[in-house]
């Protein structure tokens, strides 16, 4: 059999280093209603290590809300996500753990210090005294906060703030990383920066970013969904995704895609 | 258990990080020796005990602690912190008593702080400091329960005015059932209640500490008391995440 060479193979890379095409996020029709409203409707695809999946639409589109059922925070009305192979819902803790999260707006707790912040973070995450401190350096390293460790979170620039938000979520180096909206309200040059260093862990990971800002898709993701009223319109590489529109350009093709849908939802309400 | 209590930790230092903690200190001690030595007429009496000190401790805690709980999950509901918090690898069990646990011993610290009118009784008389201790704890016992009432109703909503009225509102219900006015209004109106209500009524169990009665009835009772406001505590939080 071929399984004792793969086996080999495998153990030479490390335990941790997988299969490259194992899926690390799989979605299954996820469905959220509010009430009547459903905002998130029967969405499925999977992410593997290696891919930045950038996840696009509308104000309103599900796009956090499908980020706050893969993190395991709410819970869906139907269907299943796995983080790592472990359902969020009925093993939440073991997926969380392979999981860093950004959530909308990257809340942090504004009395708190930077320091104490990110040590709470890491405590919470099972990490003691030397491994620790070499987790909080990694993670301040990666995301420039060497600065401003010291200092209330509220007395911080909205750009900085975030890097608190993202250096929460890379301080554990999980193999799944999930941010909304990672450079929101941050500067060219830190938008820039940002987008290296996802572009760097990219390798090792896979990783969702949800994003308003095109040029981004083009910049880090190996592949784009858009979705539009709670729907998956296209899920495909950037450069398949700018070929659907003759001019070429990304705007036009979200602009065409999440209309169409628009459109489409408001005949079946009339219907 | 250990991740409770980096939670309570955390939560413990949030209160020492801003004013809150030192106002409420000062004002619950301020409190509590304004209505001891005046009201309670604690030197006319003649007596070396801690009975005024300890029968106004209830109402002060009924009015300040509504003050410590209203914080702990609606700010973070408005903050959307609680996003973050539930998304690290903790069960909301976890959350809920590391917050709840934090705002006790926050409580337990203030109790401390009273050290000086165990003192004084000693110091001017020979009481009897078996019942001072029991009614520590009895008081300690009290808070936590109000405590756990206030944790669970904070969960409610995003606003902590809100949080702080709604706590205080049904503290005050739970207090009250240990007076005549309203088991005799309860026993003539709706008599099935009025039982339930004596039954509910904290302040009796308080009482039967301050006077040096530590029974495991009383202690089975606020045990279960606090369990059922935290376990209520979780299931809100639960359908608050639902959206």
């Amino acid at each position: 059999m071929a399984g004792p060479a793969w086996e080999t193979r495998r153990g030479r890379q490390g335990v941790t280093d997988g299969p490259n095409n194992a899926a690390l996020i799989e979605i299954e029709h996820l469905t959220k209603r509010f009430g009547h409203l459903i905002a998130v409707d029967d969405v499925s695809f999977s992410v593997a290590r290696g891919e930045v999946l950038g996840f696009l639409g509308p104000n309103g589109a599900g796009k956090s809300t499908t980020m706050r059922m893969l993190a395991g925070f709410m819970p869906p009305t139907s269907g299943t996500a796995r983080i790592c192979g472990h359902d969020v819902g009925t093993d939440g803790i073991a997926a969380r753990r392979m999981l860093g999260f950004l959530p909308e707006g990257a809340p942090t707790y504004p009395d708190m210090t930077v320091e104490s912040f990110l040590r709470f973070v890491a405590k919470v995450r099972g990490y003691r005294r030397a491994e620790l401190d070499e987790r909080m350096d990694k993670a301040v390293a990666l995301t420039h906060l060497d600065l401003v460790l010291a200092q209330p979170i509220e007395t911080l620039s909205k750009g900085f703030k975030r890097r608190v938000g993202l250096a929460q979520a890379l301080l554990h180096d999980p193999p799944v990383l999930v941010l909304d909206e990672p450079t929101d309200g941050l500067d060219p040059n830190q938008k820039r920066e940002v987008r290296a260093l996802i572009s760097d862990m990219r390798r090792h990971k896979a990783i969702v970013i949800s994003t308003h800002i095109l040029e981004e898709v083009d910049a880090v993701c190996t592949r784009a969904i858009i979705i539009a009223a709670g729907r998956v319109v296209a899920d495909e590489t950037p450069t398949e995704l700018q070929a659907r529109h003759p001019s070429g350009k990304l705007e036009d093709v979200f602009h065409q895609l999440t209309l169409d849908q628009f459109a489409r939802e408001q005949q079946k309400e009339a219907a | 258990m250990r991740t409770t209590f980096i939670v309570a930790r955390r939560e413990l230092g949030g209160y020492f990080a801003t004013p809150v903690a030192s106002v409420f200190i000062v004002i619950f001690l301020v409190l509590q020796g304004a209505l001891t030595f005046n009201l309670g007429n604690f030197f006319g009496r003649g007596l070396a005990d801690l009975n005024p000190f300890f029968s106004f401790i209830p109402w002060v805690f009924l009015l300040l602690v509504p003050a410590i709980t209203m914080r702990l999950w609606a700010e973070e509901r408005r903050l959307g912190t609680i996003e973050l918090l539930l998304s690290l690898p903790i069960t909301q069990g976890q959350a809920v008593v590391g917050k709840f646990l934090a705002a006790w011993a926050f409580c337990a610290i203030a109790l401390v702080l009273t050290f000086p009118f165990v003192i004084t009784v000693n110091i001017l008389g020979n009481p009897d400091n078996g019942v001072i201790a029991s009614g520590y704890v009895g008081a300690l016992l009290i808070a936590g329960a109000f405590l756990s009432v206030g944790c669970a109703l904070s969960a409610t909503t995003k606003n902590q005015v809100i949080a702080f009225v709604l706590a205080l509102a049904v503290c005050f219900l739970f207090a009250m059932a240990s007076y005549s006015v309203v088991t005799d209004f309860l026993s003539q109106n709706i008599p099935t209640l009025a039982a339930i209500a004596r039954r509910l009524a904290v302040i009796d169990r308080f009482q039967d500490f301050t006077r040096g009665v530590v029974s495991a009835r009383d202690l089975v009772f606020f045990a279960s008391f606090i369990g059922f406001w935290l376990f209520l505590n979780t299931v809100i939080v639960e359908r608050t995440k639902a959206g």
